[in-house]
């Protein structure tokens, strides 16, 4: 370990450091998070620490990291209401093209501490800057942070709990062991979540890790769901017999002829 | 009690649900009506999408007309002959709403469809109901013989050509109304997740002149029909039927109507439909108010497909 040496010399030669000097080693708390009949959201935790090798510029300790969870992406219309002949209806729309359906990014302080504006924008940190495509009449782009229509997706999905950033999720543990929480409420996707882990040390990226995790329905709602997507046809005629059933139980039950 | 709905994708509490199946059965057992028109807009309420809980609440629908028709069978007050002229009609009609309403789906028009018919019809139908049952009471607090409506009942309905003898209705009508009837009811109960009978009955009683013994079993028999084939469709073409949604509903309503029944017939017929009219006029203000008041969030999302494999 040489991780007593000044400081000083460590700030000189971390701008010239090869960019692989540190690895990440990342692990989540569960990889396959069931969703149950009586589900109500969970947490899981990620845990990492940093090593250093013998490239690692001596000293450095200042590491910043930032944690982004994506989920299963999809297509997603956001519709504005306008009033119209005195009611409220739906005029405006703008389609979001393989947005991830859940958003998290995590980080230990932030943005702005963390990395220059250009960097930033060039890594996707933090939500404004996540690439998040939009179908605009027949081009398709990314728009300003500030778009009206991104804003407020952005917020609906905040207050489902969908989307989340929080700039102090991330503790360090010691300087190279950390942690963070990631929160799941009731109303998650099922399928694949992405988690990428960048590591930052003076403005600079200089190291990245990924790990997934997945959600999955198992048993009876699974199976339904399934049902339901994959068997239209059957799963129509046993929930019609299911009503037939139950009618005609309750015309015997209470008899009174 | 926890219980993540498969389709509707959200976790709802079972007991609440149970309760407004039981609530709506009530009603539904009191009026003799489905009580979909009620059932639908409690469901949007308490946070399910109005495509989920129009497509599940068909088969609820289905499930209280089928143990209702039962008993109606067993009295023999239904009139077979005008149920499957009904239901030539009504077939057709509910297969067009189900396309309807996966193009206005896709147009992103469906919810508000789905409110302003709610105002229209419901605030249309109430005040007529609420009104007729205001002035028969009226009457016979003022004594007047109860005026059974028959005087000049031939209008120009019955002239129409295609006639048919309906024997246990112990009428002679043609075909053409009938047909259109079901029709109209088959749609709207499929845009609007319906049965349709709290138009249905007064349409076939002050219309058609269908004695009264055999329109509420015979409606029902349309009801059963139209609301399973709703359900087929809905889940064949949108997948939006949440079988767990409906059973619970299923369990509460049946349980609920047999109660509601035995009340209503603690009631006068005059109160009833005066109970019923605002019940109804109440539901379509209801919709009208949130339609004029600005919404808390004038955005919405909703997924439009696409998930990535």
């Amino acid at each position: 370990m040489i991780r007593a040496l000044p400081i000083i010399a460590a700030l000189g030669i971390g701008m010239l450091a090869p960019a692989r000097a540190e690895q990440l080693i990342v692990s989540v708390s569960n990889h396959r998070v069931t969703v149950t009949p009586n589900y109500a959201g969970e947490e899981l935790v990620l845990f990492g620490a940093v090593e250093k090798d013998d490239k690692t510029p001596p000293g450095r300790n200042n590491y910043n990291l930032v944690v982004t969870v994506n989920g299963p992406r999809t297509d997603l219309m956001t519709r504005r209401k306008e009033r119209r002949f005195g009611i409220w209806i739906n005029t405006d729309s703008r389609q979001f093209l393989q947005v991830p359906s859940y958003l998290a990014v995590f980080s230990n302080r932030p943005m702005d501490a963390i990395a220059p504006a250009d960097v930033q924008r060039r890594q996707q940190l933090g939500i404004n800057n996540v690439l998040l495509t939009q179908r605009v009449g027949t081009d398709y782009a990314d728009v300003v942070a500030t778009d009206p229509f991104r804003s407020a997706f952005v917020r609906l999905r905040k207050e489902h709990g969908l989307y989340r950033e929080e700039t102090s999720a991330v503790t360090f543990l010691t300087p190279t062991l950390f942690r963070t929480s990631i929160p799941l409420p009731a109303e998650v996707p099922i399928g694949t979540y992405d988690v990428e882990i960048k590591l930052f040390a003076d403005g600079a990226l200089i190291s990245k890790a990924e790990t997934a995790f997945d959600i999955v329905k198992v048993g009876f709602e699974q199976f339904v769901a399934n049902a339901a997507r994959n068997h239209g046809f059957i799963y129509g005629l046993l929930t019609a017999a299911m009503a037939l059933m139950s009618g005609w139980a309750a015309s015997i039950v209470f008899r009174r002829d | 009690m926890q219980l993540y709905l498969p389709i509707a994708d959200i976790p709802i509490n079972v007991l609440l649900i149970l309760a407004m199946g039981a609530a709506v059965g009530f009603v539904s057992g009191m009026f003799g009506i489905g009580g979909g028109f009620l059932m639908t807009p409690l469901l949007i309420f308490v946070g399910i999408a109005p495509a989920v809980s129009v497509a599940s609440v068909a088969s609820h629908i289905a499930a209280s007309s089928f143990s209702g028709a039962l008993s109606y069978w067993r009295r023999r007050a239904i009139d077979p002959a005008l149920a499957s002229v009904l239901l030539t009609g009504g077939v057709v009609g509910t297969a067009l709403g189900v396309w309807a309403f996966t193009q206005l789906r896709n147009l992103g028009q469906l919810d508000l469809t789905i409110s302003l018919s709610y105002v229209i019809l419901l605030t249309a139908v109430g005040s007529l109901m609420f009104w007729e049952g205001l002035r028969a009471l009226l009457r016979i607090r003022r004594g007047d013989p109860v005026n059974l409506r028959r005087s000049g009942s031939h209008s120009w309905v019955h002239g129409l050509p295609l006639k048919m003898r309906f024997k246990r209705s112990k009428i002679y009508l043609s075909v053409i109304p009938v047909i259109a009837v079901g029709l109209l009811i088959g749609f709207i109960g499929a845009v609007m997740g319906i049965g349709g009978s709290f138009i249905l009955i007064p349409i076939l009683i002050y219309w058609l002149r269908i004695p009264t013994s055999t329109v509420i079993g015979t409606s029902m028999v349309l009801t059963l029909v139209t609301m399973m084939i709703a359900t087929l469709l809905h889940a064949v073409t949108n997948h939006l039927v949440d079988a767990v949604l409906a059973l619970i509903l299923m369990v509460g309503g049946v349980t609920g109507a047999q109660f509601g029944a035995r009340a209503g017939q603690k009631i006068r017929g005059e109160h009833l439909r005066l109970l019923l009219g605002l019940l109804i006029l109440a539901v379509g203000v209801r919709f009208a108010v949130e339609l004029v008041v600005r919404p808390a969030d004038l955005f919405t999302i909703r997924e439009t497909g696409g998930v990535a494999p």
